[in-house]
């Protein structure tokens, strides 16, 4: 009667245990040091300018709109504050993980899939390397790393967009920055580290668990690369809101 | 540690009752078979019939859902990847798809598995090398070595795939198609290597292919190290080494047949009749 979950019940099993094994193998060894580095590379330093441009952007765009909003309350000068909560909390985390699920989310799927249709991951277990190890675990600690220090960028960098705006408001440089500095607690500051993290973990899983399950040729791969890049984007957004339930209640 | 040829009467690999599904299709249906060592095997089958994963099974690269598989004397069937690790050492196996690591150049290619298995006594750096020239040079590709797979043709990658096959000179090896999607002329210098690749160390060799020139060409040909050229096995001289030579063809994933070129070709099955139609 329920066959219809049978499968999506299948995948999520088969993914928490890759997760699994995964979290295993961080612990141990053999641990190859100079792939998590080039991963690190091409994620971190490869999204810079993508993160940059994309928190400028929120930022500014937000202090625009909320501008009027605020003038309507004669409260304009609180625009900072706004700024930073939302980016810290929310804005920034969630925006910079979608475009690494975008850009490095695809590329891992993709690149694990084209390895799955021809046989190199056999190929790998056939001579004696775990492909978990050798290319699981390097992604999973590449983007564990490396999505946190991108979010504090994107953060800033709106920050500074929405700093951009406040000048041509009439704000003085001194008002927008205290009250963007002092109204961020240490709840705002933790959901903000903690939701790259998580949000990390889904990313490269779920790329190389899309990607090491690729059937079905070129096809296949387009296809993995696709519902890898869904698949993180939507666990992204609910991840998001149950955390930040967590610490609405705390 | 020494990965030459088993003794002739041993077993190297074996499948009892073997099944193997995918989300409901059965891609192997209760395949039972036993191979020695030294012997020579040719898998015979039609697109989609079950051949690659025959082999992946048979080195533990495919779980298999009900039977037993035997590799070396040991149940790989409920074994843990790691301790698999080390039976595998001991098979090469040339895929499909070539499975050559685009990332890497052709030397690191072939000496993969000699610097990944940890099992393998640990060479130094210069004999590794060495191994790796010459595992070239028997295919015949040694000026290739620091190019990319994906800078080579066709023929040539499934001759690196050769090489890296055997430099770890295993007792069994697995040739999954090695003559599919290649013009006959490259194919026939391809089933030349094999041949004498059996021929100069009596590996166990097991090769799925669809072409029956191909099971011929190992059934009847053998490698003079004298000439450096195949011969044909005279059929009524001396010891009769083409009976070695085994075939096996797969349906749908039933082993279907199981016997000599003799029998196989003697048979009135119209299914096996089509592989060797093409005298
Ligand atoms: N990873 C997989 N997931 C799902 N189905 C699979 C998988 N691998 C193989 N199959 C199915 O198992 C069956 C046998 O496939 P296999 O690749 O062994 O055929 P083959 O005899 O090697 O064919 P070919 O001559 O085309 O290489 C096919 O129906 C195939 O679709
Ligand atoms: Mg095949």
């Amino acid at each position: 009667m329920f066959d219809f979950l049978k499968a999506p019940v299948q995948r999520f099993q088969d993914f928490v245990v890759l997760g699994g094994r995964a979290a295993v193998n961080v612990f141990r060894g053999p641990h190859y040091t100079d792939d998590t580095f080039l991963q690190m590379d091409i994620i971190g330093v490869g999204s810079l300018p993508v993160c940059v441009m994309t928190g400028f952007f929120t930022g500014a765009v937000m202090a625009q709109q909320m501008s009027r909003a605020l003038a309507t309350y004669g409260a304009t000068g609180q625009i900072g504050q706004i700024v930073s909560l939302t980016l810290v909390r929310e804005l920034g985390p969630v925006l910079t993980a979608l475009m690494i699920a975008g850009r490095n989310g695809s590329g891992i799927a993709s690149e694990l899939g084209s390895m799955k249709v021809t046989e190199q991951i056999d190929a790998m277990r056939a001579l004696g390397t775990d492909p978990i190890q050798k290319l699981v675990v390097p992604r999973l600690l590449a983007t564990a790393v490396v999505l946190p220090l991108l979010t504090i960028i994107a953060d800033f960098m709106g920050i500074l967009g929405g700093f951009v705006i406040a000048l041509t408001l009439g704000i003085t440089p001194d008002q927008y920055w205290s009250t963007a500095w002092r109204s961020l607690e240490f709840n705002d500051v933790g959901q903000g580290l903690l939701k790259p993290f998580a949000f990390a973990i889904v990313i490269s899983l779920v790329g190389c668990y899309y990607g090491m399950s690729t059937t079905g040729g070129t096809q296949g791969v387009g296809r993995a690369t696709t519902q890898a890049v869904v698949v993180s984007s939507i666990w992204i957004i609910v991840i998001t809101f149950f955390i930040g339930r967590i610490f609405v209640n705390l | 540690m020494s990965n030459g040829p088993e003794q002739s009467d041993t077993v190297v690999v074996q499948f009892d009752q073997v099944t193997v599904r995918f989300d409901g299709d059965t891609a192997l249906d209760r395949v039972s078979f036993a191979m020695r060592a030294g012997e020579t095997r040719v898998l015979l089958g039609a697109a989609g019939s079950g051949k690659t994963v025959l082999l992946k099974t048979a080195m533990g690269l495919q779980a298999a859902d009900s039977g037993r598989v035997l590799l070396f004397g040991r149940d790989i069937t409920r074994m843990a990847e790691r301790e698999l690790f080390e039976l595998r050492s001991r098979v090469g196996i040339l895929f499909q798809e070539g499975g050559l690591f685009d990332s890497l150049t052709v030397e690191e290619n072939v000496a993969y598995p000699l610097r990944n298995q940890k099992t393998r006594q640990a060479q130094s750096e210069s004999e590794t090398e060495e191994s790796v020239r010459e595992a070239l040079r028997f295919v015949e590709l040694e000026h290739t070595l620091q190019q990319f797979p994906s800078e080579l043709s066709g023929g040539m990658r499934r001759r690196v795939g050769i090489a890296r096959a055997v430099v770890t000179e295993p007792g069994l090896v697995l040739y999954d198609s090695p003559t599919a999607g290649l013009d006959p002329i490259t194919a026939n210098t391809i089933m030349a290597l094999i041949v004498k690749e059996r021929d100069t160390r009596n590996a166990a060799a097991l090769m799925a292919t669809h072409r029956y020139q191909d099971g011929q060409l190992m059934a009847n040909f053998r490698y003079n190290p004298h000439s450096g050229e195949l011969q044909r096995v005279s059929v009524n001289g001396d010891g009769r080494e083409g009976s070695t030579t085994r075939f096996m063809v797969m349906r749908e994933g039933k082993l279907v047949f199981e016997g000599t070129q003799p029998e196989l070709e003697a048979s009135g099955d119209p299914y096996l009749s089509k592989f060797v139609l093409k005298r």
